[in-house]
């Protein structure tokens, strides 16, 4: 693989809300590179503060929130540059710049699109389908309405509606949980952005219909070339779609790396906790393994490692200094001081030793649960 | 560690039941048919399939809310759908409760945590006092994990898992024998979601209670459910012990189900694929279908021509784990 382009680069991210006299820190100084066309996936609790710090990318965070430090830098595409018709890199825009919804327009929706958790909030039950993707269209670019509609009906049936020139006119109630979900992503999908951010976008869904969901994002990702950031808590849903991952936690992302380091290799006792916790894991007649506590008060300011007072083997520094991040491998990054040089050994739980082996074990080769070929 | 099913102790039978729905005019809406199986005391038999499968549909029947269109359902041996004396309709619902999956919709928030708990009690007056009324109450939240300084609380006060557990709280008080938890864990964080799986099953063992327990994630039933039965469309299809569902799973809606659920594992969900499972490539004139035993305790819903498929699979799957 050739050398990794940034397309999006957050750097100490800080965003606070004002609540009742109060200043909330819901993401503390959080820095994320996101590479063209890769698919990173966020984990955390709710409350981790996955949501809001992709909302920072588009301007969509609530009224009272504001991104009081750091940078985050879009480059987008590179430019072809016109006379010499080399590949010119993008300057760039600091999206923290950006204030007024004119300096959005061009940014939010076209390069960088978001697909909701619930399908039914986030289209309009009383207007068409078709009209609610025709006026997406019709915003970013100067066509015309017939041209538009075509558009329309051609994105529709990219995303597996059947039939789609006839269900344009048809309002969402008439669509099935999947198919409005389909619609929030042609939505979505329908200026050819750059970036799309997936909020739980499975989590209101079944089973069977959230791997048709997976498996349609990650085609269209594949055709379009667009870069996906997905949030989710599901470790299942992390696993099947993600190149690389980061977990988050209190407000700050704990640890990243590829989904093979993260889920192989974890190094940060919150992602170790995560993990045994799974029950897909467990052990029947055995109690799960579970965190105990509740995640902190963002309302205080938090010394040291936050995950130290949930964690029953937290080192003395971990209420005192706030660890920064250790390299593992090139891919690989905690934030814990287990990575000092001076920290005791500590081996990751057994529950997720062998996590590979276990999952298999339960799942066949290759996790098919033995079906025959045919 | 399976004991034969004639050793053990039926407390709810659920027999040929239907459940229809009147869509307008004479036309109804099969939503449940033919259900039939038996769940034995202190066991948790578990009901999976996605939504619209029926699946909240029969146990809403089990507990008097659906009314079966046929069939008859029974608890300790007894009828109990129907018409039913007013004397065993409250028998039903004292001895039959539900957990229910949005911990936050199903509180009254205007009321505090010791009503909430107490509703169950003040309607079948099953205190002396006001003393012994709040001593229950007491026990209920330390019995889930919560403190007895908790009950002057209200619903918003608490986290999504702490609601859960007052739901639970809820339940438990009645003394029940049977439990219907209708995606208890559904709605909670990853993390609070063991500890609730934790306290349903140290409860079950404290009371020995015996639980329906209503899913539509296969991959956490496997860790709850002694039994697993896979429903569709309103049919059940397959019927079998935890483990031998997950080792032998035969019929192809619960392969198409069990490859649906992302595992945790990179490796193994980059490198499959889900199975559809299409219904209406079934050919409407193919013999008519029944539960049919195709491993001791195993049932799988078939005709003649689909059990030839059937055993063969098996077949490969049992020289598959032998080796």
């Amino acid at each position: 693989m050739a050398e990794k382009r940034i397309v999006l680069s957050a750097k100490d991210v800080e965003v606070k809300f004002r609540v009742r006299q109060n200043y909330l820190t819901a993401i503390r100084n959080v820095s994320l590179d996101l590479y063209e066309g890769e698919t990173f996936a966020i984990v955390g609790e709710s409350g981790s503060g996955k949501s809001v710090f992709t909302k920072t990318f588009t301007g969509m965070l609530e009224s009272n929130g504001r991104i009081t430090n750091g940078s985050i830098m879009f480059y987008g595409r590179s430019a072809t540059d016109p006379t010499t018709g080399e590949q010119v890199e993008n300057p760039g825009i600091d999206l923290v710049k950006l204030v007024k919804d004119k300096d959005w327009e061009g940014i939010r929706g076209a390069k960088i699109a978001t697909v909701f958790q619930d399908p039914m909030t986030s289209l309009n039950p009383i207007r068409t389908i078709g009209s609610q993707i025709v006026e997406v269209i019709e915003k970013h670019q100067k066509i015309s309405k017939q041209e538009a509609k075509e558009q329309a009906i051609n994105m529709m049936s990219r995303v597996g509606i059947p039939n789609a020139a006839d269900r344009f006119d048809e309002y969402p109630f008439q669509y099935s949980g999947g198919m409005r979900q389909r619609i929030v992503i042609a939505i979505a999908l329908s200026c050819h952005p750059e970036i799309l951010i997936c909020d739980e976008p499975t989590t209101a869904l079944d089973v069977t219909i959230q791997a048709q969901i997976i498996k349609l994002i990650k085609d269209l990702q594949k055709e379009l070339g667009f870069t996906t950031i997905y949030i989710t808590h599901d470790l299942g849903v992390v696993a099947k779609v993600a190149d690389r991952v980061g977990v988050m936690y209190g407000g700050q992302i704990v640890e990243y790396g590829t989904a093979e380091d993260i889920f192989y290799d974890p190094k940060h006792p919150y992602t170790w906790a995560l993990l045994s916790s799974l029950p897909q894991l467990g052990v029947k007649g055995e109690d799960l393994y579970y965190i105990t506590g509740t995640p902190p008060s963002l309302f205080n300011k938090i010394v040291g490692d936050s995950f130290a007072p949930r964690n029953p083997k937290a080192l003395q520094i971990d209420f005192v200094k706030e660890p920064p991040f250790f390299q593992v491998s090139e891919t690989h990054f905690a934030k814990t001081w287990l990575l000092d040089p001076r920290a005791p050994e500590l081996e990751k739980p057994e529950v997720i030793h062998d996590l590979h082996g276990k999952i298999e074990q339960m799942t066949g080769k290759g996790g098919a649960f033995y079906v025959d070929d045919e | 560690m399976s004991t034969t099913n004639n050793e053990r102790e039926v407390i709810l039978s659920v027999r040929h039941v239907d459940v229809a729905f009147d869509v307008g005019g004479k036309k109804k809406f099969k939503a449940v048919s033919d259900a039939n199986f038996d769940i034995y005391r202190g066991e948790t038999f578990a009901l999976v399939g996605e939504s619209g499968s029926g699946k909240t549909t029969l146990g809403r029947a089990v507990i008097r809310i659906n009314p079966c269109t046929a069939g008859e359902i029974l608890f300790n041996g007894e009828r109990i759908s129907g018409k039913i004396s007013k004397q065993q309709d409250r028998n039903v619902i004292r001895n039959i409760q539900m957990i229910f999956q949005d911990p936050a919709a199903s509180l009254n928030e205007r009321a505090t945590i010791e009503y909430c708990i107490s509703e169950g009690l003040y309607n079948f007056h099953l205190y002396k006092d006001n003393e012994d009324r709040i001593a229950k109450v007491d026990k209920a939240l330390e019995d889930v994990g919560l403190l007895p300084e908790h009950k002057s609380r209200y619903p918003h006060e608490f986290s999504g898992g702490q609601r859960q557990r007052v739901g639970i709280a809820r339940a438990m008080i009645m003394e029940p024998q049977f439990i219907i938890a209708d995606e208890p864990i559904s709605a909670l964080d990853v993390s609070i979601r063991a500890q609730v799986l934790n306290l349903m099953n140290k409860l079950k063992k404290e009371k020995n209670l015996t639980y329906l327990f209503i899913a539509h994630d296969l991959s956490v039933v496997r860790f709850i459910a002694d039994r697993i039965a896979v429903i569709h469309l309103g049919k059940i299809v397959e019927i079998a012990e935890s483990e031998d569902l997950f080792k032998y799973p035969v019929h192809p809606y619960t392969i198409s189900l069990l490859s649906a659920v992302p595992m945790p594992d990179p490796i193994i969900e980059k490198n499959r694929d889900s199975i559809v499972y299409n219904k209406e490539e079934d050919d409407p004139n193919a013999a008519p279908r029944e539960m049919r035993e195709i491993r001791p305790g195993h049932f799988v819903y078939a005709n003649d021509e689909d059990m030839v498929a059937f055993e063969k699979r098996l077949e490969k799957l049992e020289s598959y784990h032998a080796e």
